[in-house]
């Protein structure tokens, strides 16, 4: 090998423009899928929404009528915006505290502490299909275990499923149930923080209560904003729960009430074939996530606390 | 303040530790004992809400329809049913969706950790220009939401002619996941580079070094993305049920879906076809748990 090296180099490849070669050798799978799935892909949507397409016969440019139609003549448009803000906004910061506090009381020595962890964690390994049924079950309004539990507290309980006013709440219900999915990435944020600290905070007098606000929240700040984040951008695209557990098998049923805003999207898209339509629709949704995300960014520059100091 | 004094503060032996804890343990205050007796009903309480629904879904399999409309509910069948597991594997052809689905996590397992686990490579252990954009696009992905790029992929398809194949649910994952790449890369990054250096002067090329040093260096981090890609090929619903239409192709998720479509309220049969598709995840979960874990630590391990 060594002797082909100065007519190679000679050539133009130096050593590090060889490595830089296999560099993108080793990247190219990530690139052209990048290129093909999704960058072709959204352009190719950003135009469409902007067109009557519906896959077949027609893609003739019709301006912002698809965006002017969303906003002011599709009254289930704003209907599934609401429904999708609903759960946003009552779900995400739900979880967010149940998965802490799962964290919380599991972060002690104890014997037996393995089991309760595997335990609370099991149900959020669980999801899809099978889960919605169960659930399904679970929240009938006569025979359901959950109202019948209500019912020994003597608490009436909602029809949940049927009645539009709950579904809603059937479905966050349903998700707190799989909280242990966020317990497990604070308890380890949890068992992360020193020792040192604590001690330093026993020195200066403090209770419990104290230690875990002055020293464990701020500490763990990273982690609750990326669960806000990941939940965010999660809980917005809430779709197959509207989907699979509408009233009598009817997607988003009853009145509409589980027609998230990608169901509604959905249903325009494969449905009616209304494509330009559904294409405007995802860049909008795509325009609210990423504001969002940057009002998050911004905001936690008051709220995260990162030890190592700015990267 | 002396440098060995306060090192042997932080770090003190076994014996001392153990020492030092017992003397704790002995003087723990009644406050602490009630305290630990609190959170054990706590733990116990919570545990319960946890786990009922799953024995309530794996008793109510096993009852008549009779038995399930008794009141007060009885918490063990009286008598048990296996014969409703019959019904709905054979009405449910969930012998047919298993298969399916196996196939199709199979395919996804190979190509996840093959494509992520080359592309992870070049990221983490090769130099050239433009690799620090390259890796900030790619996080960048991670924030687009899976509808937005979901319509125009099916139009790029179905223009393919892949619509009622397994091709859009099995040839993307070659060219690797923005989230697994970034796990992987980050496991990588902790192999130290002067074992690539030493491949390289024993002759071998970037493409070796991956295949035979990094990877079976990585198999923690490999059961890891094989782990996740397997539960998320086994819950897929969406890619199936917007790509096929022919009840042979179904997967697991969408033959459950017609399954419960067509038994409407028959809770026994129901809840049999819930369990035949959960508890294969259940066990997977049993035996696989410190990598079901692993990823989060991995991923979170990046941020402190």
């Amino acid at each position: 090998m060594a002797h082909h090296q100065p007519a190679e180099a000679g050539k133009g490849w130096s050593l590090a423009g060889r490595e830089a070669l296999q560099g993108y050798l080793f990247v190219s799978p990530w690139i052209i899928g990048f290129l093909l799935f999704t960058a072709g892909p959204m352009l190719f949507s950003l135009y469409a929404s902007f067109t009557n397409y519906d896959i077949t016969s027609q893609m003739a440019w019709i301006g912002i009528h698809n965006y002017d139609t969303m906003l002011n003549h599709d009254p289930l448009f704003w209907k599934s915006l609401r429904n999708t803000l609903y759960f946003v906004v009552v779900s995400v910061p739900l979880q967010t505290a149940a998965g802490l506090v799962l964290a919380v009381i599991l972060n002690r020595k104890m014997p037996g502490i393995r089991l309760f962890r595997t335990v609370f964690y099991l149900p959020s390994i669980l999801s899809g299909v099978g889960v919605y049924v169960l659930w399904m079950m679970l929240l009938s309004p006569s025979a359901g275990l959950v109202n019948l539990t209500l019912g020994w507290f003597g608490i009436d309980g909602p029809a949940w499923l049927t009645d539009p006013a709950w579904t809603k709440n059937a479905i966050i219900l349903m998700k707190l149930w799989g909280a242990g999915s966020m317990m497990l990435l604070y308890l380890a944020s949890l068992q992360g923080v020193p020792r040192k600290l604590y001690e330093a905070a026993e020195l200066d007098g403090a209770g419990r209560l104290r230690k875990f606000w002055h020293v464990t929240l701020p500490m763990i700040t990273p982690v609750i904003f990326f669960e806000i984040v990941t939940g965010l951008i999660g809980g917005f695209q809430i779709f197959q729960e509207g989907y699979v557990m509408g009233y009598g098998n009817d997607p988003g049923a009853p009145m509409n009430s589980l027609l998230f805003y990608n169901l509604h999207m959905f249903l325009k898209a494969f449905k009616v074939f209304d494509m330009g339509y559904a294409m405007a629709m995802a860049w909008f949704l795509f325009l609210i996530v990423l504001l969002l995300t940057l009002i998050n960014l911004t905001l936690s520059r008051f709220w995260v606390h990162y030890e190592g100091g700015e990267q | 303040m002396n440098m060995t004094a306060f090192s042997k503060r932080e770090y003190p032996s076994g014996q001392a530790r153990k020492a030092a804890f017992f003397a704790l343990s002995r003087r723990k205050p009644l406050s602490d004992k009630l305290m630990t007796l609190f959170m054990l009903l706590l733990m116990t309480l919570i545990g319960v809400m946890m786990l009922v629904p799953l024995w309530w879904m794996i008793s109510t399999s096993l009852k008549s329809m009779r038995e399930i409309m008794a009141y007060p509910p009885t918490i063990v069948p009286e008598h048990v049913h296996w014969d409703n597991y019959i019904h709905a594997w054979q009405k449910g052809h969930f012998g047919r969706y298993t298969l399916n689905t196996l196939f199709l996590a199979g395919i996804g397992v190979l190509s996840h950790v093959l494509s992520n686990t080359f592309v992870a490579y070049g990221f983490a252990k090769i130099r050239f220009k433009g690799k620090k954009l390259l890796f900030s696009v790619m996080l960048g992905t991670m924030m687009i939401p899976s509808f937005v790029t979901l319509i125009p992929q099916y139009i790029l398809f179905s223009k393919l002619h892949w619509i009622n194949t397994y091709l859009p649910l099995t040839v993307p994952g070659f060219f690797g996941s923005a989230f697994q790449i970034f796990l992987v890369r980050q496991f990588f990054l902790t192999i130290p580079n002067e074992l690539i250096e030493a491949g390289k002067v024993d002759g071998a090329s970037h493409f070796r070094i991956w295949g035979q040093l990094m990877l079976p260096l990585s198999l923690p981090v490999i059961a890891t993305i094989a782990i996740m890609t397997f539960q998320g090929a086994w819950n897929d619903f969406t890619g199936p049920l917007i790509y096929i239409n022919s009840e042979s192709l179904f997967n697991l998720q969408i033959g459950l879906q017609s399954f419960k479509s067509t038994e409407t309220t028959q809770w026994h049969y129901l809840m049999a076809g819930s369990v035949i598709v959960l508890l294969p995840v259940v066990l997977l979960f049993f035996l696989f748990q410190k990598y079901f874990i692993e990823g989060m630590n991995i991923s979170s391990g990046t941020k402190g």
